[in-house]
């Protein structure tokens, strides 16, 4: 037996989910094709968080990165979520919906400009509050009027998820890349928790939580449309997979008729079983590449 | 939280439509109405509380999976009856916002509410997008997600402007325990930055809002209020249907160039910066 076959896989792989905001970004471009836009040297940091005595971070959180991918043009934004816990402020929203506006300017004149939203966010940041919710609404705006002229891909590879306002944004994507590692969701368990008791949803129940929120989940029951391996190859090749596919005439946050009436077959007297949930709606009438 | 949530939004609902009865085959949460105002019909649509719905956690007037889907099934019907018309003809939609939050419940999130919400911001921004006119009226309370899933993608918001109306991301308690401050220092703070304030009129000089509007008691508005607010309606209708289809009048009025100078410098930093990249 060689000696490769012994060594499993997982010791050569590169891990994506080790890689910081910036990292990650850069990571998905072909090689020597891309630029950071508004780097952390213009300083363009939170005029509201100084004045709460919080520490600003010169990138506001929020890395947007401009390239080609798979030989077609493409911006990647990325949210790190270690700095204030991805939240989205003022100046990383703007960065975020303006970099999504661009992409659909240059799309609408003929350079077809996709995007990848890099998601590790709990959502709006409190210290910012309206600013952040206004900024949420405007970011998925953008997203849609990119979609019918280029493909929008939230990649969400954990391991802070995407939760609030953001997971918004993942739902009206063209494309949702998660790992097993990734969560999305509207509320997160500990905000459920705090607001309808322990007795609807136990934030320490750690199983319950990857049943539900995890990409596993997501995928399998049709809300998400690739489940990826941690591996920053394997990620690059979905990403470009998607960057590169046609586009569609609907996506799956204009099926509503089909979601409506899956939400009125739901037996609500009790808690709802996830995995039943997933073979009932089972990931056959999503749009997308499988 | 000063009075009941989602009576005032009941109230101007039927104020405004003559209707107060969901439509067949909609839940309880949630009021449609094709009516007029002006010359003109509109699709008028607000979420109410409901104390009976299937749905525990949407009972007191929190926006969830059926209130989602329901007004994105509305909102897909207009798009669709109305695409072949020019812009001019696009129907108007106001949404009547009094809404307390998106629902914090383990049904919800099982079966994907982020989904539904952004199946609901869809068919709002689609609408605007398509060129129909859309008008939000916040009538009392715009939380989060529930605010996001219901108005925040309008061309125009208008809202009343007395201390029952609150717009925000969080509510103060759960907002003062995640950012680990009293409700007091919440409320201090919120004076001193503009964006953190639980009062409207702090929150109009963030320059999202169209315009501000006075009635004395909103909970029972006289007809002479009904049609003062009707006339408003109709102007910002007028406005939007000159305007931009997208959401960039909220970054032109001459309080977001002050409140949001730093995003705006940000995003023309960005775009200086974007074609030699």
């Amino acid at each position: 037996m060689s000696q490769t076959s012994i060594i499993p896989e997982f010791v050569s792989r590169k891990s994506f989910i080790e890689l910081d905001g910036r990292k990650r970004a850069q990571s998905l471009f072909d090689e020597g094709t891309w630029k950071e836009l508004v780097d952390p040297f213009e300083r363009r940091e939170s005029p509201w968080l100084p004045m709460q005595g919080i520490a600003p971070q010169f990138d506001d959180g929020c890395i947007v990165i401009k390239g080609r991918i798979g030989g077609m043009p493409a911006v990647a934004i990325a949210l790190e979520g270690a700095f204030q816990g991805g939240s989205i402020g003022e100046i990383s929203g703007a960065k975020m919906a303006a970099a999504l506006d661009l992409a659909t300017k240059d799309s609408v004149a003929g350079k077809r400009t996709a995007a990848i939203l890099l998601l590790e966010t709990g959502g709006v940041r409190l210290q910012e509050a309206n600013l952040g919710l206004a900024a949420v609404a405007e970011v998925i705006s953008s997203v849609l009027a990119l979609r019918p002229h280029a493909p929008v891909i939230t990649l969400i590879a954990g391991t802070v998820g995407c939760f609030g306002g953001m997971s918004l944004a993942a739902g009206v994507s063209s494309y949702v890349v998660m790992t097993r590692e990734a969560r999305l969701g509207l509320n997160g368990p500990e905000v459920i928790e705090q607001e309808s008791g322990i007795d609807e949803f136990d934030s320490s129940d750690r199983a319950l939580i990857w049943a539900i929120h995890g990409g596993e989940q997501r995928v399998g029951m049709g809300l998400a449309d690739a489940l990826v391996e941690d591996d920053v190859e394997k990620i690059k090749a979905t990403i470009r997979k998607y960057v590169q596919a046609d586009l569609l005439p609907e996506y799956r946050s204009q099926q509503v008729e089909l979601y409506r009436d899956r939400i009125a077959a739901l037996d609500t007297s009790a808690q709802i079983d996830p995995i039943s949930l997933r073979r009932e709606w089972n990931n056959t009438t999503t749009g997308g590449l499988r | 939280m000063s009075e009941h949530i989602g009576l005032r939004g009941r109230v101007w609902f039927e104020a405004l439509t003559g209707n107060n009865q969901p439509m067949s085959g909609d839940p309880g949460t949630v009021l449609a109405s094709n009516s007029q105002i002006g010359d003109e019909i509109a699709l008028f649509l607000c979420v109410i509380p409901n104390p009976s719905s299937r749905f525990p956690c949407v009972r007191d007037g929190q926006v969830g999976l059926e209130e989602a889907f329901t007004l994105a099934h509305h909102l897909r019907r207009v798009i669709a009856e109305d695409h072949e018309k020019p812009r001019a003809q696009k129907r108007t939609v106001i949404a009547i916002v009094d809404v307390k939050s998106q629902a914090y419940g383990r049904r919800e999130e099982t079966a994907g509410i982020f989904f539904a919400a952004a199946a609901s911001s869809d068919a709002y921004a689609s609408a605007r997008m398509a060129g129909h006119p859309v008008i939000s009226l916040v009538a009392g309370q715009a939380f989060s997600g529930g605010f996001l899933t219901h108005g925040y993608q309008a061309n125009r918001i208008l809202s009343f402007d007395d201390s029952g109306i609150v717009i925000h991301a969080m509510h103060k308690e759960a907002a003062a325990r995640i950012t680990r401050r009293s409700v007091d220092e919440l409320e201090e703070l919120g004076h001193q930055i503009a964006p953190m304030s639980y009062d409207v009129h702090d929150y109009a000089r963030l320059g999202l809002l169209y315009k501000l509007l006075h009635v004395d008691d909103p909970q029972n508005p006289p007809a002479a209020d009904v049609e003062a607010i009707k006339h408003e309606l109709i102007g910002a209708i007028q406005d939007a249907r000159r305007g931009a289809t997208d959401l960039s009048s909220r970054l032109q009025s001459d309080a977001a160039k002050q409140t949001r100078k730093a995003g705006i410098a940000v995003r023309a930093a960005l775009e200086a910066q974007w074609q030699n990249a």
